[in-house]
């Protein structure tokens, strides 16, 4: 593993158990590297397995197969107490910034709980780092420290939450789907702060989020999920600009365009809806609703391969350059 | 909606307050449009601007001993605020249907997808037994649901988010409504179901000449499906044109920022987004003069004191917008 | 907000200071105060009884027996010439003591059993909730009859038998609860940063659930209240000569005919206080659903 390599996903699955012995594959063999300093989006629609994914890294639950090595150890196979030492330097952010702090509590107690369960500093330092943290995330201590988090508007919880993520120094912060419960005005003000503190911070994070435009914007690299597997990764210029995956380019033909001369073409929408994971289709799992299907599809699964330079992709058919300028305007 | 032709909704000066231990909280204030048959009209606002509340008041399903409604609103030149609970019954889902946002609540969790279609037509249609089922099952194959006879049988739960949206737009659409109100109807959808919906609402309307109200927060959404746009901020109207018109040549400050602070397929990654400082205003508390004057880059003294009212910026009188200091056009291509 | 000199999309400390509706909070109205103010009473004088210039509760006025209310005896006095304001405010103790400690102790028992199955699920759930139906399904009466027979009445012995009785209901709201909290992001987060299940539980979920287990517990006193007054009607509970509501209600059963006063002043009273505690509960869930339901 090099220096560069901060979190190495190694063939990761989760399973969960159901009733009446049936099992759901959440995530099926998904690999890939983060980079130290990177961002590195992961998008894909609802259910297809990226916030279990995130939990899988934050080891809750642990995964049901393959690896997740953080600065070059398997956090699967650290004890409770190295692995508790380990989680103040990989944080997370969730979608819904309300819920993910205790109503009960105040702000100050709120991010100042790292360092409490890390037993980082005392209380006049903790109080100091607190301060510091809330103003760089643009909120004024004074004004915030002894108040519960349901006075604030969703942003200011948002901005909490991420001094909260902040405040022991990680190395890596996941970010599963931060704004997505939030106003397109509130948005940008949140990705603007995610930015900056990477910068400060030199933080690495893994953004994960349904909304293209919004992960295009932040990261470098960008991977795209089915179903529990990955499509497609490269970089996100490269992603947005030559998609090599069909779903890929389907998700980008469905995103409505702020323009009043574009009219979507019904032929290019995505027909049918996810099959269930618990029955997922054999071969490729995007092939019933892919235009390209063919029969191979369905007999055997597309391996994951590098189609060009760090441009990976898993599909029997890739798309070429020439299929791709364009799919959303052509009609 | 300039053309010629009757309107099939007017609102005129509406209000709605609602009662809140701090006072009257101004969830709608004071907005006017028209709608003429086979048109769309876009909504467009955040959360809390107003735009569900104006719907909800339309169609009449806010609680009146909670709120209160002020204006008028003449559907088919009858004034519905005047009109007793009966009669607004009859009206709603016949002559006026709603699409909601979450499908999952909309629909009643413990019946079968066919009771709740047929008892929609019983009510309104008087069709019941065989007639009604063949029309529930032409209905659900109509909004491109596979398998429509075995959908009767199954409830809500069996059905993915976008199948459940899809079912609760064939009950809006089981008795052919004059005007059909989609509030944020994709909003809890994947962007690929999302497109979906939105084709089949675009076209359902187009066959049945249908006026629509399209409720979202999102432009893009708008900007592909609609005819006209109304953009709220703080239960007003700020700014209301043609959707080429308000996408072209905005001159709202608050909708030209609107639009730059959402993230740009067509920009490079790390493009520093440009977002609107502070929040919306408290709507017991509004301020003085200008709602989005607190927040806006171009605000002076007249802003902070006067309110502006919603002008029209040319001759023909289409683009309406409330500023003292219109962005100059064209705002979109910023 | 140093980072933010150049930006202007960072929310303005005016912008913070507008008060959200959550900050102004509606007034908790005269259904609260009126029975507050009532068991403020109830429970000043029952704990201030000794230092009280009252006749003593079990010495015989000869002089006057069966009084109606009058001057001397302000609620009158009972059959054996007792004066029965005196009896009504010792008689509180034992109401207020039982209705009290019971509900407490199987709050405590009920509220942590909750917790743990509503927090671990699985197996510690289906252990705990075994034991609950079997809690339920013994005969709690029957066994306060069988044991105050054996060895007598006593107050300790009320407090926990009923107190057991109550853990069932107490664990199953905790663990409704608990089911709630423990769905929110804020637990996982906790998880995240490395906290112990012993931190998540008492940081960050107990404050969650206790607040709406203590509004339960006020409709478990007033039921206890209520069962301890059968008991003692029933001669379950302290002795004679002592008072309780339940035993004066009892003795003035005899001569409802002629003296309703005797039976009506504690009967009165045990309505009062229980409807009070009623009414209180009901404001104060009426208010924490509201909060609730911002959240």
């Amino acid at each position: 593993m090099s220096p560069a390599e901060l979190l190495v996903i190694d063939d990761l699955s989760v399973t969960y158990a159901l009733p009446r012995g049936r099992r759901l594959m959440a995530v099926a063999n998904v690999s890939f590297t983060v980079y130290r300093g990177e961002t590195l989006g992961l998008v894909g629609e609802s259910g297809c397995g990226k916030s279990t994914i995130s939990r899988a890294i934050m080891q809750l639950p642990p995964p049901t197969g393959g690896s997740v090595i953080f600065e070059g150890r398997n956090l699967a196979k650290l004890d409770t107490a190295t692995l508790r030492r380990a989680r103040k330097r990989l944080h997370m952010i969730f979608q819904d910034p309300i819920s993910s702090l205790n109503p009960r509590r105040k702000v100050g107690d709120i991010v100042a709980e790292p360092l409490a369960i890390a037993g980082i500093g005392g209380t006049e330092d903790r109080r100091r780092r607190v301060r510091a943290v809330l103003e760089t995330v643009g909120l004024d201590p004074d004004q915030i420290m002894d108040r519960r988090p349901h006075e604030f508007s969703g942003g200011q919880c948002q901005r909490i939450a991420i001094a909260r993520a902040l405040v022991t120094e990680p190395q890596l912060v996941i970010c599963d789907e931060p704004v997505s419960a939030l106003d397109v005005s509130v948005r940008a003000q949140i990705l603007n702060c995610l930015e900056d503190m990477k910068t400060r911070y030199g933080l690495t994070l893994l953004f994960i989020s349904h909304d293209l435009a919004v992960v295009k914007n932040i990261s470098d690299r960008v991977a795209v999920m089915y179903l529990g597997r990955l499509c497609e990764l490269a970089p996100s210029a490269r992603l947005y600009a030559a998609p090599l995956h069909p779903y890929t380019a389907a998700l980008m033909a469905a995103i409505p365009v702020m323009d009043p001369d574009w009219s979507p073409s019904p032929s290019h929408l995505l027909a049918g809806e996810l099959p269930s994971p618990m029955n997922p289709p054999s071969g490729c799992r995007f092939r019933t609703r892919c235009p390209r299907a063919a029969p191979l599809c369905a007999a055997r699964a597309p391996e994951w391969q590098e189609a060009e330079a760090g441009h990976f992709v898993a599909c029997h058919f890739p798309l070429v350059a020439s299929d791709t300028i364009s799919p959303a305007r052509q009609s | 909606m300039t053309d010629a032709g009757p309107a099939l909704l007017e609102v005129n000066n509406l209000t709605t307050h609602f009662h809140t231990p701090r006072g009257p909280l101004r969830a709608v204030d004071g907005v006017s449009f028209s709608l003429r048959r086979g048109q769309t009209l876009g909504i467009v606002g955040e959360s809390g601007s107003g735009k569900s509340a104006l719907a909800r008041t339309i169609i009449g399903i806010l609680s009146k001993r909670r709120t209160t409604t002020t204006g008028r609103i003449a559907f088919e030149g009858r004034d519905l605020l005047t009109l007793s609970e009966p009669d607004m019954r009859d009206i709603r889902g016949r002559d006026i249907a709603m699409v909601f946002q979450d499908p999952t609540s909309s629909l009643n969790p413990v019946k079968r997808i066919g009771v709740q279609i047929t008892e929609v037509l019983a009510r309104h249609l008087g069709l019941r037994g065989c007639a009604a089922r063949s029309r529930a099952t032409e209905l659900l194959t109509s909004v491109g649901l596979s398998l429509p006879e075995e959908r009767l049988h199954q409830y809500p739960h069996q059905l993915s988010g976008g199948m459940r949206q899809r079912v609760a737009i064939a009950i809006a659409l089981a008795c052919d409504p004059k005007l059909l109100i989609a509030d944020e109807p994709t909003t809890s959808l994947d962007v690929t179901i999302q497109a979906q919906i939105l084709d089949l609402l675009h076209r359902r309307q187009k066959a049945h000449d249908m006026a629509m109200i399209l409720i979202s927060h999102d432009l893009g959404v708008v900007a592909g499906y609609t005819d006209a746009v109304a953009v709220m901020y703080a239960g007003q109207v700020v700014e209301q044109a043609s959707t080429r018109s308000l996408f072209r040549n905005c001159r709202m400050p608050y909708t030209a920022a609107l639009m730059r602070s959402a993230p740009n397929l067509s920009d490079p990654p790390h493009t520093r987004l440009r977002a609107i400082a502070g929040r919306p205003p408290d709507m017991v508390l509004p301020p003085p003069g200008c709602r989005f004057g607190p927040r806006c880059d171009h605000a002076t003294d007249i802003c902070r004191n006067e309110r502006p009212t919603l002008s029209a910026s040319d001759a023909v009188g289409a683009h309406l917008y409330a500023c003292w200091h219109p962005v100059a056009s064209p705002g979109a291509s910023a | 907000m140093s980072a933010f000199a150049d930006d202007p999309g960072h929310e303005t400390a005016s912008a913070m200071a507008a008060p959200s509706p959550m900050q102004v909070r509606d007034r908790l109205g005269f259904r609260f105060w009126l029975p507050a103010v009532w068991i403020a009473i109830v429970v000043a004088l029952a704990t201030t009884a000794n230092l009280l210039p009252l006749p003593s509760p079990i010495e015989t006025d000869f002089a006057a027996l069966s009084n109606w209310p009058d001057r001397t005896h302000w609620f009158g006095t009972d059959q054996l010439g007792r004066d029965i304001l005196s009896r009504a405010i010792f008689g509180a103790r034992i109401s207020l003591t039982v209705g009290l400690l019971a509900p407490a102790l199987g709050l405590g028992i009920g509220m942590l059993l909750g917790m743990a199955a509503g927090y671990f699920r699985g197996r510690v759930e289906a252990v705990i909730a075994a034991a609950m139906d079997a809690v339920m399904a013994f005969p709690g009466i029957l066994v306060v009859l069988a044991v105050t027979a054996y060895v007598g009445a006593s107050v300790p012995l009320l407090v926990i038998v009923l107190g057991v009785l109550t853990v069932p209901t107490f664990m199953r709201v905790a663990r409704a609860n608990t089911l709630v909290f423990a769905q929110h992001d804020f637990v996982l987060a906790a998880r995240a940063m490395g906290a112990t299940h012993w931190r998540v539980l008492s940081l960050e979920i107990l404050p969650n659930v206790v607040i709406p287990m203590l509004i339960y517990a006020l409709l478990v006193i007033s039921r206890i209240i209520v069962v301890e007054g059968v008991l003692s009607f029933l001669g379950l509970s302290l002795p004679a000569p002592w008072p309780t509501w339940g035993n004066m209600i009892a003795d003035g059963q005899v001569d409802l005919a002629t003296l309703p006063y005797i039976p009506f002043i504690p009967a009165a009273l045990m309505f009062l206080t229980v409807l009070s505690i009623n009414l209180i509960g009901e404001r104060l869930r009426a208010r924490t659903d509201l909060r609730g339901s911002a959240l």
